[in-house]
């Protein structure tokens, strides 16, 4: 699939030739078919079928030709950039590729790529038996050796734990309060991801079971000898706010604390500077919020922060914002007080409007559920988030882009909002 | 204020101590008194009981008065602004904040001087902050002193967007607008019905080869001409405004003269209205804004003439402007010139306070949020305590 969709440049004759012949040979199957049943088949079901077919198999001596190709076209690109071909990453190959062949397209799966071959071309299986027949896997006849054999191996180790653990109690050297693993800041992987690691398709049922083995041997205390198989089959969380840096606290020269910020949404950039010890007065661009923001909106927007944290007349909000429209502006000063504003929180605090902004940026990505996001204060758990984050590459939610209510129905969250 | 929260004998009693001036009886029993004696009327911190606004003072800044219906009718019968009259539709009552401009003014009306030229006053602040309410406070009191009252409501009305237009019979180049006219005219004659039959007019006027009003008669019967005849009624309200200008001041009037415009600003700002060959009409070649500037000089002695400038619904002027200079133009500044600028600032913290009792207590705030200290704070943010923004929140939707 990614190799008819995706151009790479160093292998470019080859691929072409490749999938040339396989349509060929579809094609020149199915007119058989015709000839023989005497049944008008039009062009559209000749597509049809073509993209039923299963991926093309790569066999290994292909796959290691195209890794020559690939580490040859990497030097010839290196001399033509003028560039060390010893020392040319990755991060040059697409440097000089955008370069090379600039594109004005948004997706970026259309757009032209270089990359190793084991990273375009699927992950296939290696031949599994010999010359003689005989599978190399004692596991083979399951029809899912890899799955099984994970099976096995992690009850091998639940086993050897437990008399690891055994051992400990007759020494006396039990005790219940080990290191444990952390898994706070990663989510196990789902099944697709699973059967991406293993090379094959599993069940439900299938991946039902290695999450709940998993979780036994979670459960033991003594779990933590096996972080690094466990951590293997887990996906970290990226979180926003170790990305945030909070903006330093400075005083001005009464002694009177103030923080600033910036903010940018859409177009629009926005500079904040939130003053203590304030009357709760607004002033963007020098007019007051209710000449610059007309409509009762985007004021909203700039309220939502204070609101949050219960700090609504104590601050003075001195703002600049450019570019953009009236919503993108509004958008930009409220990211900008709310960044200014965590110089003013405990460590508490910011987790709380953390959850709130993840959430955000995840609906945000979503753009069509800008104003959802714009609308919805609420505080819920880690792992509705968690839910959340991992929907992002789900396909069905593309559909849903203009339904927020009905989006926030379905994933049962509709009750922990608090929508305004 | 956590007043509202209080059970009604216990805010009786709160209220009673702190408001002294409502003590009428011993301090030692003070307590007994309130709660007998205040039961039929119900005090409140932002209500005063006061509806005679010659009687208002510092200690009522801030709080609601009520005007007497009897008076809504008379005084007011369109002078108050849209919003405004829905509101009092609503509540039932036309309740006016007692704010520190209206109050100024009136305090330099009361000590006016009738036989020096009038002063001519300004009111002045941003969109919505309550300069036209501020007006209609000045007029009820004038009202209530026994005033004669022109009131013009709203100045920008008759420069923007008027249907019919005739060509003046008595001056060729200018313009009649014969609708607004008898409008105004209806309203003046409710307004000072008891002058009507009291002042007499000092010139023969002839409206037509078959019509004429002679010298020495009621007041009242020019005014009907106008309203009954439509066509001559912008010349109508011309000589009325004439005639009202010799006569007060002299020593035999026995009437004082009180002008009050709004938007004044229209006078000297550009118009809406188009000729047929869609040529933009000068304000000046309007009979009614050519009589009405004759008013606004002061040259006349007895009265006083009260406006307002507002940017809202004037043609062509931009949003930012609220100074009476950049609203009133070079022309209209040198006609005015000198006027007592009086600035309507948004409210103050008591005066917003004073507002929010007074929705709370109509239960026009309905919302559960709207009644915490929290949506109090969202209120005052939202709105920046501007009277207007407040009032467009908290309204229905």
């Amino acid at each position: 699939m990614a190799a008819s969709c995706v151009r790479t440049v160093g292998s470019f004759l080859g691929k072409c030739g490749n999938s040339c012949s396989s349509i060929n040979s579809v094609t020149s199957q199915l007119s058989r078919q015709v000839l023989r049943r005497q049944i008008c088949v039009s062009s559209a079901l000749h597509r049809k079928n073509q993209s039923n077919r299963t991926p093309p198999k790569f066999t290994a001596e292909f796959i290691e030709q195209q890794v020559e190709e690939f580490n040859i076209g990497k030097r010839h690109l290196a001399n033509m950039m003028g560039e060390d071909p010893e020392n040319f990453t990755q991060e040059d190959i697409d440097r000089s590729i955008a370069y090379l062949f600039p594109s004005g397209l948004f997706e970026k799966r259309a757009l032209p790529v270089m990359k190793h071959p084991d990273e375009i071309f699927p992950k296939q299986k290696a031949v599994q038996w010999g010359e003689d027949g005989r599978p190399f896997h004692f596991l083979f006849y399951t029809g899912k050796q890899s799955y099984y054999s994970v099976m096995h191996e992690l009850y091998n180790k639940i086993q050897n734990l437990e008399k690891y653990q055994d051992r400990l109690r007759a020494k006396g050297l039990f005790s219940q309060d080990v290191k444990q693993i952390s898994l706070g800041s990663s989510r196990w992987l789902t099944k697709e991801e699973v059967e991406g690691v293993l090379v094959e398709t599993i069940t439900d049922h299938n991946y039902n079971r290695l999450i709940q083995l998993m979780e036994r041997l979670l459960s033991m205390p003594y779990c933590a000898l096996e972080e690094e198989f466990v951590m293997r089959y887990r996906q970290q969380l990226e979180t926003q706010s170790r990305k945030q840096t909070v903006p330093p606290l400075q005083r001005d020269e009464r002694g009177v604390a103030f923080s600033t910020a910036e903010g940018r949404r859409k177009t629009s950039n926005s500079t904040v500077v939130l003053r203590d010890c304030g009357s709760g007065k607004v002033s963007i661009n020098g007019q007051e919020s209710i000449r610059y923001f007309p409509v009762l909106q985007d004021r909203e927007q700039l309220m939502f922060p204070l609101q949050f944290m219960d700090m609504l007349g104590r601050f003075d909000l001195e703002c600049t914002v450019s570019g953009g429209g009236r919503s993108s502006q509004a958008g930009s000063l409220r990211l900008a007080i709310s960044r200014a504003l965590l110089s003013f929180l405990s460590e508490g605090e910011m987790e709380n409007m953390r959850q709130v902004t993840v959430f955000r940026s995840v609906a945000a990505g979503l753009e069509g559920c800008s104003k959802l996001y714009a609308a919805v204060i609420g505080r819920f758990s880690v792992s509705q988030l968690m839910v959340l984050s991992a929907w992002r590459s789900c396909r069905w939610l593309t559909g849903q882009l203009f339904r927020p209510l009905a989006l926030l129905k379905k994933l049962h969250l509709d009750k922990s909002f608090h929508i305004v | 204020m956590a007043l509202h929260r209080l059970s009604f004998r216990l805010r009786q009693m709160i209220l009673q101590e702190r408001h002294v001036r409502t003590l009428r009886t011993s301090g030692c029993v003070q307590q007994q008194e309130a709660v007998a004696e205040s039961e039929p009327e119900p005090f409140s911190v932002f209500r005063t009981q006061e509806s005679d606004p010659a009687c208002h003072s510092e200690k009522h800044v801030g709080q609601f008065y009520t005007v007497p219906p009897a008076h809504v009718r008379i005084v007011f019968p369109y002078g108050l602004p849209r919003r405004y009259i829905e509101q009092v539709k609503t509540f039932n009552e036309a309740c006016l904040m007692v704010r520190q401009p209206a109050l100024e003014v009136i305090s330099y009306l009361k000590k006016t001087d009738f036989s020096k030229p009038a002063l001519r006053y300004v009111f002045y602040g941003v969109r919505g902050s309550g300069k036209s309410l501020s007006l209609c406070h000045t007029v009820h009191f004038c009202y209530t002193q026994g005033w004669l009252v022109l009131h013009i409501p709203d100045a920008l009305r008759w420069v923007k967007d008027c249907t019919e237009l005739l060509p003046s019979s008595y001056n060729t180049s200018r313009f009649d607008q014969p609708l607004q006219a008898v409008e105004w005219l209806r309203n003046f004659r409710t307004t000072n019905e008891q002058f009507l039959s009291k002042i007499k007019i000092k010139q023969r006027y002839v409206w037509t080869k078959r019509e004429f009003t002679e010298e020495g008669s009621l007041l009242g019967e020019l005014v009907d001409q106008g309203i009954s005849r439509v066509k001559s009624s912008s010349d109508v309200v011309g000589a009325l405004m004439k005639e009202l200008r010799l006569q007060s001041g002299q020593p035999e009037s026995n009437f004082r003269l009180a002008v009050a415009v709004n938007s004044v600003n229209a006078l000297w700002g550009k118009s809406n209205i188009m000729k047929e060959d869609r040529s933009a009409v000068d304000p000046e070649e309007l009979t009614l804004i050519h009589n009405l500037r004759k008013l606004m000089n002061n040259d006349w002695t007895g009265g006083a003439i009260i406006t307002t400038v507002s940017q809202t619904g004037s043609v062509l002027i931009p949003k930012s402007a609220y100074l009476p200079q950049e609203l009133l133009g070079k022309k209209g500044f040198d006609t005015m010139d000198p006027f007592v600028p009086v600035s309507v600032p948004n409210y103050s913290e008591k005066e917003f306070e004073s507002c929010y009792l007074y929705y709370m207590d109509r239960h026009w705030l309905q919302h559960p949020q709207s009644l915490t200290e929290d949506g109090k704070k969202e209120l005052i943010f939202l709105s920046n305590r501007n009277p207007t923004m407040l009032e467009r929140i908290c309204s229905s939707l």
